[in-house]
Formats: structure tokens, C-alpha cells, sequence
């Protein structure tokens, strides 16, 4: 390999009462893909931070190109060629993309906006790299998939030769990180090097020419994918040994608890979003629906809670019809709901926890009495479940959008599986949870099915699907477009019914 | 949460507002030629420290009086704020509370007080809460946005009081205004004249522990508050998003028909045509300063009583317009309506001197 692009030396950063950063060393090739692994906490995006400037190191030195450099804000980062896509995109959404790629950076004389020569570069730039994007478009028109190589497009505008990606796959569908990767693999041929920032272990092994791990911020070993495998990655990430494949015995279903009846549900556009949608969900399996997202999995998840109505069909759970648009209702029979929004619906963020835990049913005893609360027993009650669920946090009292992503989700199940459960919906359970946190979110799904719960499972995730699912369905534009027993099912022709092609995948 | 309203430090972008308003409204009696140090003096001195005669109240039971209907109202409006509400109809649902209460004071008679003042008190909050009423009711129903409707409510309530003042229940004299109301539905003074403090100021008080344990301690007040932080995941929770803002907008206008009878049944003691101009919108700063803090509100409340009364004695003694009154008033609220101007210019610069210390120790690699 060449010298080192970067060399951070002994970075250490401490905040009020932890130490994010404790003397990490971490070095990047020229040419190479080099990731950063860690859970969520680990102090991964602190250092790529402190090498953007946005933050300044207690200790340690950046070395870049040989030479020591200060790095006190943003603009010093670009001026050095150092480019970072975040986690959330820092785009403006009614400009157009070529708009969005100079602002900061703006040419021009007489203070007249000169578009004409950046939009060609904006072109020739998306040419290059594969980066297939219209300089014209308006970025709120565009798919996530793309405004994200709009990101990056600002990054190699401003002549970036190294390029951090923050999480970068934490938005994308299946085929847009596959497209992601495809770009990021022609960027290091022309000699950009890229710091990849991410805890999903199959994706670091798909794309990394060296990975780096932390935990609790230090660094606790350096390997490559060759050497490595994803169970040797997880058991670094989490200190202990990871059950990667859930362990489950064979089903029993009992009787029917969820059937839904020829749904049909319209999207927030008015289009069709479920087009007559029938199955059943019996006590004590798991069924799980698989989809690429987008293709009305949010809406029949919102219909069968009653957060939606539905146009057409029924909900019926053990065997009453669900009243259209009532969750109350629907908790009331028995369902519990982990939302797959967890900011939008799972969570009021500027509440402590210990209300969060109780939303649904504060209203009632214990909780409260003649209109009361008893602050005391949700207190309480909120410190059983902390233990129970292992949900970390100081204490109760804290607001919840303190706490990490793994440990709100955590906290959201905790709540959905501490009301008397007949039916769970877990829509996205683990969307941008830690490996340690979605081990133990799978094992509670099992284990609720094993206690005779019916569990719909929804899920972008296939391995997830493929892993929980004692019976899989494939929906594709608003249909059940196949179903699989879970324990044969071939993962390529769930892909295939995944993308329509029922006829490729069916035998 | 709960706890963390009565933590003082998060009073300081309120009390910063204040001061910089203070500061910048100097700042204009400086540039037009007048001694703010002297205005400031005079405002306070007439605020609270002025004693009573024998025909001139006490000027700190005044401000009490100035301060009791800012409180009761703004209490009000914030309990549409913990809901996501802006009621910015609390002047119309005020104008409506004093109709209905002058009403019943001069209407009914031969009732003995304890019958007769409930029953004009009463009728005051049930007109606030049918007037704030039908705009939360279009609001749950119709999704018609409450900040319009309310405005829109606010004309239709002046006129409809103009309309009462001048016409139906006009009094035989020459101004236009309603004949007195009985003795027995007047809200009685807690001293003796001439000073005013009346018992609107004990109801107001009451109104601010009522909002409190309602807040903090009612599962009403979480549901409010919960609709009001994430109306969704509120729905997701099983909450009933729109009954809880027409409760909401009801309890809001409770509170501001309440004020307008706790102004004519105590101190009118009959129904003008304008009487209050102004104080359903002051009350809405009152309200944000507050920062839905009961003790916050209440002082607020006071801070801007004892600044209507005492701009009197301040343009008598100092020669200060009182009308820089209202330059205070804006700049309290501009800053408390982009906290992040106080945040920037405050805090940022106090961090700064303070990090300063030990960066110049230890020096740049």
C-alpha cells in the first residue's frame, strides 16, 4: 500500500462526563475504502467530527498528506480536500440540484450568479463518476437515492479527495446501496479515499478494504474483510460473543387472530397504496412481509393499527371487526404496535421516558386515578422495564431523545410488550438499532410468539423477514404477490418477488 | 420535564428578553433626548413604591389590579400553547365573557349575592368558552386552522358588544354603555377604598395552582400536552387528537371569559364600548414570556401590569411618552418570539469570555 492519505494520532476527546474519543489512531490510504465500525455510541462519528472541524480534539494530531494540520471549522476541512456526506442530508429542497451543489462555493461577478460554468462541471462531474443525476432537477423531486449523490457531487466539487460517509445506507433502499456502491468503487479508482462510517456488518464486508472497529471510544482492532468474518465483527463491536441467527422452534399456530379482508387503502397522493389485500396471522407464528419499500407496506400497517382508514375491506381481529380509523380500539383488543416512524409515532421526544413508556395507557390505573396522575407509579413502573428490556439510560426521568437510537427502540418495545399482547405489529423493528440492541429486540419477538402472541412482521430488512418469519409474504405494488413457508424459502426468489418478477421466481 | 418547569435556569431566556428589551428601549429615549435612567426610575416608583392618599390608591395594589387580568388571560392562552394551539382570540372571548357577565348583573335582579355573582361569573365563562368553542370546534371537525378563526371571532365580538352597547341594552344616558349592574354581582374589593384590589386577583391566583396541578398532576393535562409535543404519536398512543384540541381551546376560553368577567364585575361594574383594547394580544407575550411555567406566568403578569401602571406616573414625573411602553413591550416580544437572538448574543458571548482562560493556557499546535 502507498503512505497514508491521513494519519490521526492519539485522538482524545472528552464531553462533560464521558470520553468520547479515547486516544484512537486511525490511518486512510490513498485509493482505499477504509470503514469505521461501531455501535451507535461508540464514538465513531465524534472522530469524523473532530477531522471536519467541527469539533476540536482535548489531544492528538491530524496528519494529512504528510504534514500536521489544525483543523478549526468546516471550511478548513474543504480547503484541505476533506468532503463529508451526513447522516442527514444538508441539501435545500425547493433549489435545483446544481443550485444546491454551489451554495457556499458561489462564482460570479458584479455579485451576478454565474450557473452557467458550474452546471457544466455539475455534469461533467456526474459523468465521470457514474453519478447519474439531472443539474436541472429540483433535489425535493428527487428519490433519497439521489439526493444523496447530490451530496456527494458537492463533496468532488469543492475537490474533495477524501470523502467521509456518515451511515450513508441508513436511508437507502436495497438497489440504492447497491448503486452506492457501485459509485463509491469508481471514486477510489480515480484515486479518492473514502471513510465509511457504519454498524451494519454485511455492508462493511461488501464494500471495506480495511476495517477499523470501536467501542466505547477506543479502537479495539483494525482486520480486513478477508481475514474477518461478520460474527468475528460483531463480537469486536459488542465486546462479547453475538447470536447472530436467531434461534427458534418450529411454530404452533393456534387459532386465527388477525385476518384482514380484501384491504384496500389509498396512499397521502390518493393513489392506491394496498389493493385488495386478504391473509391471516394465527397465535404463536410469525408472518413476515417482505417488500422493497414503498410497495404499501406502511399504509397496511396503518390501516390494520387504525391509523388509517381503509376504503375498502376489513380488519377483523379474533374474529371482531376492528372499527376503521380508532387505535384506541385496537390497543384495547389486544394489539400492540412498534411503528416503524418511531420519531413520528413511537415517541414523544421531549417527554422523560418514564411518560414515553406509559403513552398509551397513562390514562388509566395504575397510572391514574379520578384523572390523577401517579407520577410515583409510572416511576415505577418505567424502572422495572428498564431493567427488564435493558433499555440504558441514566434513569428514568431523562427526555427520551437523549437516549441513542438502539435504546428508544428498546424502550418502544418495552412499552408495546408490557400491555397483555394478542397481536404484535412490528413494522421496521430494528431500523437503526445496534447489533447488540436488534439481537435482543429478535429474541423478544420469538419469545412473545412463543408465549402465543400472533406476530406481523414488517420488514425492509430480508434477512430480518427471512430470519423471524415462521411464513413469508412478498408484496410488491400493493399486493401479496407470493408466500413462502419460512424455513425453505430461497432468499434469490424472494429477491425476484420482491421486484415483481412472479413468474422468473415461481416453480 | 415536570420537574425541570420549575428549575429557575430555564427562566433565563425570559428574564435575558426583558433586559435587552429594557437595554434597547433606553437605548431609544437616549437617541430622542430623554433620561432612561430617570423614565425607568419614575416607572418603577409609580409601579410599586408609591404610597396611597386618601382619594389615590396604593400603586402596588394598582399593579396587582393591572396584573389580574394578564395573568388569568395568559394562563388561558397557554393551555392552548401546551396543546399546539394558538388562541389568539382571548381579546373576543374576553369582549364575550363581559357581555354575558354585565348581563346577567343588571338583568336578573332580586338575587342574593352568593346566588347572583356565581351565576354573572358563570356566565362569563360559558360565553369565553363558547365563542374559543366554535373555533375548536371547527378546528376538529373542519381542520380550519385556529389562528384564523379566532382573529376572525375577535371582529365579530367587538361587533356584536358594539352592537349591545349602543342598541339593546343601551342605558338611558348619553354615553354609550349598559346600565350598572346589581350590588349583589359586583366581585367585591379586598380593602377599602379608595384603593381597588378586588377579588379577581384571589381567582387568579386559584387559576394559576389550577393550571398548575392540571399540567403537571391531570392526565387531561398530559393528553394536552402530549397532542401538543407529537400530535401523532399522540393518535398512534390512542389519544383522540381533535377531541383533546376542542377541550383544549374550551379550557382556553374559560380562562379569557373569566378575565373579562373578573374586569367589568369588579372594577367597571358596567359595559363600555372599548374597555380593554389591547389586552387579550398583551396577554399573549404575558403568555410567552411565561413560558407555560404557572410562577413564570404570574410573573410576567406582574412585570407587565406594574408597567401600564406605573407609565402614568413615569410621563408625569420623568417626561417620558408612555408610549415607550409599548417600544418595551415589542422588543419583549420580538425577543421572546426568536429566543435564538438572546440565545446568540448572550450566552455565546459569556461562554466565550469563559472558554477563553483556559484555551489561552494552552495554546494553539
Amino acid at each position: 500500500m502507498s503512505e497514508p492519505v491521513l494519519h490521526m494520532r492519539n485522538i482524545t476527546k472528552r464531553f462533560p462526563g464521558v470520553v468520547a474519543n479515547d486516544h484512537i489512531c486511525f490511518d486512510l490510504n490513498k485509493g482505499e475504502i477504509h470503514a469505521l465500525l461501531g455501535e451507535n455510541g461508540a464514538g465513531k462519528t465524534t472522530l469524523m467530527n473532530i477531522f471536519y472541524g467541527l469539533y476540536q480534539p482535548d489531544e492528538g494530531e491530524i496528519w494529512l498528506n504528510g504534514r500536521r494540520v489544525t483543523i478549526h471549522s468546516p471550511r478548513d476541512a474543504i480547503a484541505l480536500g476533506i468532503g463529508m456526506v451526513h447522516q442527514h442530508f444538508t441539501l435545500v429542497p425547493t433549489l435545483s440540484v446544481t443550485e444546491n451543489v454551489i451554495l457556499g462555493a458561489e462564482t460570479g461577478q458584479l455579485g451576478i450568479l454565474d450557473t452557467r460554468s458550474p452546471r457544466a462541471r455539475v455534469a461533467a462531474i456526474a459523468q465521470e463518476y457514474g453519478l447519474e443525476v439531472d443539474p436541472d432537477a429540483l433535489v425535493r423531486t428527487l428519490p433519497v437515492g439521489v439526493q444523496q449523490r447530490v451530496e456527494i457531487i458537492k463533496a468532488l466539487y469543492r475537490n474533495a479527495q477524501v470523502l467521509i460517509l456518515d451511515e450513508p445506507t441508513a436511508v437507502l433502499t436495497p438497489l440504492e446501496v447497491e448503486r452506492l456502491f457501485a459509485t463509491l468503487r469508481a471514486l477510489v479508482q480515480r484515486g479518492v479515499s473514502i471513510i465509511f462510517i457504519s454498524h451494519k456488518l454485511k455492508e462493511v464486508m461488501a464494500i471495506a478494504d480495511r476495517i477499523t472497529v470501536l467501542r466505547q471510544g477506543r479502537v479495539v482492532g483494525s482486520t480486513t474483510p478477508a481475514e474477518a468474518d461478520e460474527a468475528k465483527l460483531a463480537s469486536m463491536m459488542v465486546g462479547r460473543p453475538v447470536m447472530l441467527q436467531v434461534e427458534k422452534a418450529p411454530a404452533q399456530p393456534g387459532e386465527v387472530v388477525l385476518s384482514v379482508h380484501n384491504l384496500k387503502v389509498m396512499s397521502d397522493r390518493r393513489a392506491v397504496a394496498v389493493d385488495g389485500v386478504s391473509f391471516e396471522v394465527r397465535a404463536g407464528e410469525i408472518i413476515g412481509i417482505a417488500g422493497v419499500e414503498g410497495n404499501g407496506q406502511s399504509e397496511l400497517v396503518e390501516a390494520i393499527t387504525g391509523l388509517r382508514p381503509p376504503v375498502h375491506g376489513e380488519v377483523l381481529l379474533c374474529g371482531r371487526p376492528l372499527p376503521h380509523a380508532l387505535p384506541r380500539a385496537a390497543i384495547e383488543a389486544g394489539m400492540s404496535h412498534v411503528p416503524e416512524d418511531r420519531h413520528k409515532y413511537g415517541m414523544v421526544a421531549q417527554q422523560p421516558l418514564f411518560v414515553n413508556l406509559v403513552l398509551s395507557t397513562f390514562h388509566k390505573p395504575p397510572f391514574a386515578r379520578r384523572g390523577l396522575l401517579s407520577l410515583r407509579t409510572m416511576r415505577e413502573h418505567a424502572r422495572r422495564l428498564i431493567r427488564e428490556f435493558d433499555v440504558r439510560t441514566p434513569n428514568e426521568q431523562v427526555r427520551i431523545a437523549s437516549l441513542s437510537g438502539g435504546n428508544q427502540q428498546k424502550a418502544v418495545v418495552a412499552r408495546e410488550f408490557s400491555r397483555p399482547m394478542r397481536l404484535l405489529v412490528a413494522a421496521q423493528p430494528t431500523r437503526g438499532v445496534d447489533v447488540g440492541s436488534i439481537e435482543f429486540i429478535h429474541k423478544r419477538i420469538v419469545q412473545a410468539r412463543d408465549q402465543g402472541a400472533a406476530v406481523l412482521l414488517v420488514s425492509a430488512e430480508l434477512d430480518e423477514v427471512m430470519s423471524l418469519s415462521d411464513r413469508i409474504l412478498v408484496m410488491f405494488k400493493g399486493k401479496i404477490v407470493g408466500e413462502r413457508d419460512g424455513r425453505s424459502a430461497d432468499r434469490a426468489e424472494i429477491g425476484l418477488l420482491m421486484m415483481g418478477k412472479a413468474e422468473e421466481a415461481s416453480t | 420535564m415536570i420537574r425541570r418547569w420549575f428549575w429557575l435556569g430555564s427562566a433565563w431566556p425570559a428574564v435575558a428578553s426583558v433586559l435587552m428589551a429594557l437595554a434597547l428601549a433606553a437605548l431609544v429615549m437616549v437617541i430622542t433626548g430623554s433620561d432612561p435612567l430617570a423614565a425607568y426610575g419614575a416607572l418603577f416608583q409609580g409601579a410599586f413604591l408609591r404610597p396611597g392618599t386618601a382619594t389615590r390608591p396604593t400603586a402596588f395594589f394598582e399593579t396587582l389590579v393591572s396584573a389580574t387580568p394578564y395573568l388569568i388571560l395568559a394562563l388561558g392562552i397557554s393551555i392552548g400553547f401546551a396543546a399546539g394551539l394558538f388562541n389568539i382570540g382571548a381579546e373576543g372571548q374576553l369582549y364575550m365573557g363581559a357581555l354575558a357577565s354585565v348581563s346577567v348583573g343588571f338583568l336578573v335582579k332580586g338575587l342574593p349575592w352568593f346566588v347572583h355573582l356565581p351565576l354573572a361569573i358563570a356566565a362569563g365563562v360559558l360565553a369565553g368558552v363558547i365563542w374559543a368553542g366554535i373555533a375548536g370546534w371547527l378546528k376538529a371537525t373542519r381542520d380550519a386552522p385556529e389562528v384564523v378563526t379566532t382573529i376572525m371571532l375577535n371582529y365579530i365580538a367587538y361587533a356584536v358588544v358594539n352592537y349591545m352597547v349602543n342598541g339593546p341594552l343601551r342605558h338611558t344616558g348619553t354615553a354609550p354603555r349598559t346600565p350598572d349592574i346589581e350590588p349583589s354581582a359586583v366581585l367585591p374589593t379586598l380593602l377599602p377604598p379608595p384603593e381597588r384590589l378586588h377579588w379577581g386577583l384571589i381567582l387568579a391566583i386559584a387559576c394559576a395552582v389550577g393550571y398548575y396541578l392540571l399540567m403537571n398532576r391531570s392526565a387531561l393535562g398530559l393528553q394536552i400536552r402530549l397532542v401538543g409535543e407529537n400530535r401523532h404519536a399522540a393518535r398512534y398512543a390512542g389519544i383522540n387528537v381533535n377531541g383533546t384540541y376542542l377541550i383544549a381551546m374550551v379550557l382556553s376560553g374559560a380562562l379569557c371569559g373569566l378575565a373579562g368577567a373578573v374586569e367589568v364585575l369588579a372594577l367597571y361594574r358596567y359595559l363600555p364600548t372599548e374597555f380593554t383594547v389591547g389586552y387579550g394580544f398583551d396577554s399573549i407575550a404575558v403568555a410567552l414570556l411565561g413560558q407555560g411555567n404557572p410562577i413564570g406566568i404570574a410573573l410576567a403578569a406582574l412585570l407587565f401590569g406594574a408597567m401600564a401602571n406605573g407609565s402614568g406616573f413615569m410621563q408625569f414625573s420623568a417626561g417620558v411618552s408612555n408610549y415607550i411602553i409599548a417600544v418595551v413591550q415589542a422588543f419583549i416580544i420580538v425577543f421572546v418570539a426568536a429566543p435564538g437572538i438572546a440565545r446568540d448574543v448572550l450566552v455565546n458571548w459569556w461562554a466565550r469570555r469563559i472558554r477563553r482562560k483556559p484555551a489561552a493556557q494552552g495554546g494553539e499546535a
